[in-house]
């Protein structure tokens, strides 16, 4: 789970991390008034919205005037942000992040992830900030400080010591450098945050470090322990294709094609997409229905699918295990009648009770094509999609 | 034998009186699993399914002198079985719960490290359908039925991928010495490697089965091994080409985050090493029928 960069550095500044004053506007009338705040001659209006890259995308303005927070203000407000990480249709900006500038001698980039191959967290520093990382280690490769922690002890200091000399900071600034660096790990590890991204984190002219831009994210698994930082979660970030699954408690992830997907098993379902692909269809969705489906869940799950505009046709697949085939027939049958539904639908079913499943489906007279394979299932519901009226008016 | 779990071997289900454990202790004892017994904490000295059960994993041990452990612990408190199973000497855990956090696996797998290599426990998943010895015994909550007992092994992420690979194989006629779930987790127990080396060493097994899929770097890890050490074919599908980047694809650790992690540069990848590769998901049977022929 995402959350927003003033979130995070609240978040931060409570583990002992510097940060910039500023304060949240909802309007420009507020963005104005934040300024008279904070007092100072210049301010940084900044768009609150889950992406990075914000300011090629105009999210981030240097403001020095009042007049100039107005207008950058009532830009920003309402309106989409599109950067290479919300995707084409971008973000809504529903609120402002309105800060003292800050006077910049030195940018750092201080990041603290969990690798999968050490199974630990990683530290990753380098004095060539305010880059994206992956613009670093492919320019200034050299430059970059890894530092691995033991979570038997945690981060220790003397790692904090070493990442801050390694970076070339003045000795008089390493012991507020590696405050800095222990405040994030352990924010990062008391939160069960699996991401933090300081970029930059600054040197200013005064000598201080400060934390410019802040990017936290949560491992979902975790949340439960961590009420608060569920309290963060704003939806209105999020895919509504999404959030209306997640509310229903199904795994669905919103995709750019036509034809509907209903599976269970994470990897049977990407299988299902990739399979969708090469018949030469393009899946609408990632769905998991997930183990023992009821009938009410199976409908909850059409109700999702069909909650895209975009959707066509569907397709259902089920391996079954510890679910049942005949519950998840029941199911089709509940959605297809309460439903109404008028879109090309095709059923493979395979596994536990897989003949009285495919039986409901013959005896209910419902027009529900049925396949006994993976392939053939891909192949019907790209060819049923191809046959709908506006498949062939894109094709001619 | 296949590999880790054979009709012999002595299995003690965790969190076996709750409703899923259960219900799979009982599928799994129907089809010939020597389940010796349960743990729940507190209800020590009860029967259950006319097994005892017992208040802690080393009682247990003490008993029944259980070596596997399969747990159906809920996530917020798998990792403290999978622990307690380490500590009490068990050989080998199969977790199943989908949703630790990655934390908790952190703090797991530096746990287990305590222990000297050889009486370190074998962990698989978690967030995995289990392991299977077909004909002779499984420890988790796939469907037995599917799976035709003969000499190619299956390791693999995905429970019902792996079903679907299974089924296909036995329409082919092929069978299975053992499949086992590492699990959809991005920090897990056993990796592809470490059962890939066993099944090379497994006088039962002939040739294997990959089913992988989009994230993290074991895929790239396995074939490594293939090219530098194994002697036995192996087969390979890695779901999820269609997959966009930073997406996570139901499992916590199907994402691409990095080079080598998207599902056409692991197909590159073990490629190179040798491998064949299951050009797609229906073609399973005939690609491993060709392989094994």
């Amino acid at each position: 789970m995402d959350i927003h960069e003033f979130q995070a550095k609240e978040l931060l500044s409570g583990f002992g991390v510097n940060i910039p004053r500023g304060g949240i506007a909802y309007s420009p009338e507020q963005a104005v008034y934040r300024c008279s705040e904070l007092s100072g001659k210049s301010w940084v209006v900044k768009a609150q919205i889950h992406s990075g890259a914000r300011g090629k995308a105009g999210g981030v303005r240097i403001c020095k005037s009042e007049e100039e927070v107005w207008d950058a203000a009532s830009w920003m407000l309402g309106r989409k942000l599109v950067t290479h990480q919300t995707g084409p249709q971008g973000k809504l900006v529903g609120r402002l992040y309105i800060e003292e500038a800050t006077d910049i001698a030195q940018e750092i980039y201080l990041g603290f992830v969990m690798d999968r191959k050490l199974e630990r967290v990683v530290v990753v520093a380098s004095a060539q900030g305010g880059m994206e990382i992956e613009e670093i280690s492919e320019s200034e490769p050299d430059s970059i400080i890894r530092s691995v922690v033991d979570p038997a002890v945690g981060m220790q200091n003397f790692q904090a010591r070493e990442i801050a000399f390694s970076l070339g900071l003045d000795p008089a600034l390493i012991n507020q450098a590696a405050k800095t660096i222990m405040g994030c790990y352990r924010m990062m590890w008391e939160t069960d945050a699996n991401m933090v991204e300081i970029n930059p984190l600054v040197v200013t002219a005064s000598n201080e470090i400060v934390a410019l831009d802040a990017k936290v994210s949560f491992d979902e698994n975790a949340l439960f322990r961590h009420p608060h930082i569920s309290e963060l979660r704003d939806k209105s970030q999020e895919d509504p294709r999404e959030t209306y699954a997640g509310d229903r408690g199904l795994n669905y992830i919103g995709l750019d094609g036509k034809i509907g997907c209903i599976v269970n098993g994470a990897g049977l379902a990407m299988a299902t997409l990739d399979m969708i692909k090469m018949a030469g269809g393009e899946p609408a969705n990632f769905l998991d229905v997930g183990g023992g489906a009821s009938p009410e869940r199976v409908l909850q799950s059409f109700k999702s699918v069909l909650n895209d505009p975009n959707v066509e046709a569907i397709l259902v697949n089920i391996f079954a295990g510890i679910n049942r085939c005949d519950w998840i027939a029941e199911g089709v049958i509940l959605a297809v009648k309460e439903l109404d539904l008028k879109l090309p639908l095709v059923v493979r079913l395979s596994g536990t009770n897989v003949d009285e499943g495919m039986k409901l489906l013959a005896d209910s007279g419902l027009d529900i094509e049925t396949a006994s394979s993976l392939a053939e299932a891909a192949d019907k519901v790209v060819a049923a999609w191809r046959a709908t009226d506006s498949a062939y008016a894109e094709a001619s | 034998m296949a590999i880790i779990i054979d009709k012999d071997t002595r299995v003690l289900v965790t969190g076996i009186t709750g409703r899923i454990g259960s219900f799979h202790a009982q599928d799994m004892i129907n089809h010939g699993t020597n389940v010796v017994g349960g743990v729940t904490p507190g209800k020590g000295g009860t029967k259950h399914l006319g097994l005892p059960v017992f208040n802690t994993v080393k009682g247990a041990v003490a008993e029944t002198g259980a070596e596997l452990v399969v747990s159906f612990v809920p996530p917020p408190f798998a990792a403290d079985s999978i622990m307690e199973a380490a500590d009490a000497g068990i050989k080998t855990c199969v977790c199943i719960a989908d949703g630790i956090p990655a934390q908790d696996m952190i703090d797991v797998k530096r746990y287990m490290r305590r222990y000297k290599a050889e009486k370190r426990m074998r962990l698989i998943g978690p967030n995995c359908a289990g392991i299977i010895t077909p004909g002779q015994a499984f420890a988790g909550l796939m469907p037995p039925s599917i799976y035709k007992p003969g000499r190619v092994g299956i390791v693999g992420r995905s429970g019902t991928l792996g079903y679907e690979a299974a089924s296909q194989m036995s329409a082919h006629g092929i069978g299975v010495s053992s499949s086992i779930g590492i699990g959809g987790d991005p920090i897990n127990g056993s990796s592809f490697k470490d059962i890939l080396e066993l099944f090379e060493a497994d006088p039962d097994t002939d040739a294997v089965v990959l089913v992988g899929e989009i994230g993290g770097p074991q895929e790239a890890e396995a074939a490594e091994y293939i090219r530098d050490h194994m002697t036995k074919p192996v087969a390979a599908y890695i779901a999820g080409l269609s997959a966009p980047k930073g997406r996570r694809m139901g499992h916590a650790g199907a994402i691409v985050s990095a080079f080598g992690e998207s599902a056409q540069e692991k197909v590159d990848i073990l490629k190179q090493a040798g491998v064949t590769i299951v050009p797609t998901p229906s073609s399973f049977g005939e690609v491993v029928e060709k392989m094994v022929a």
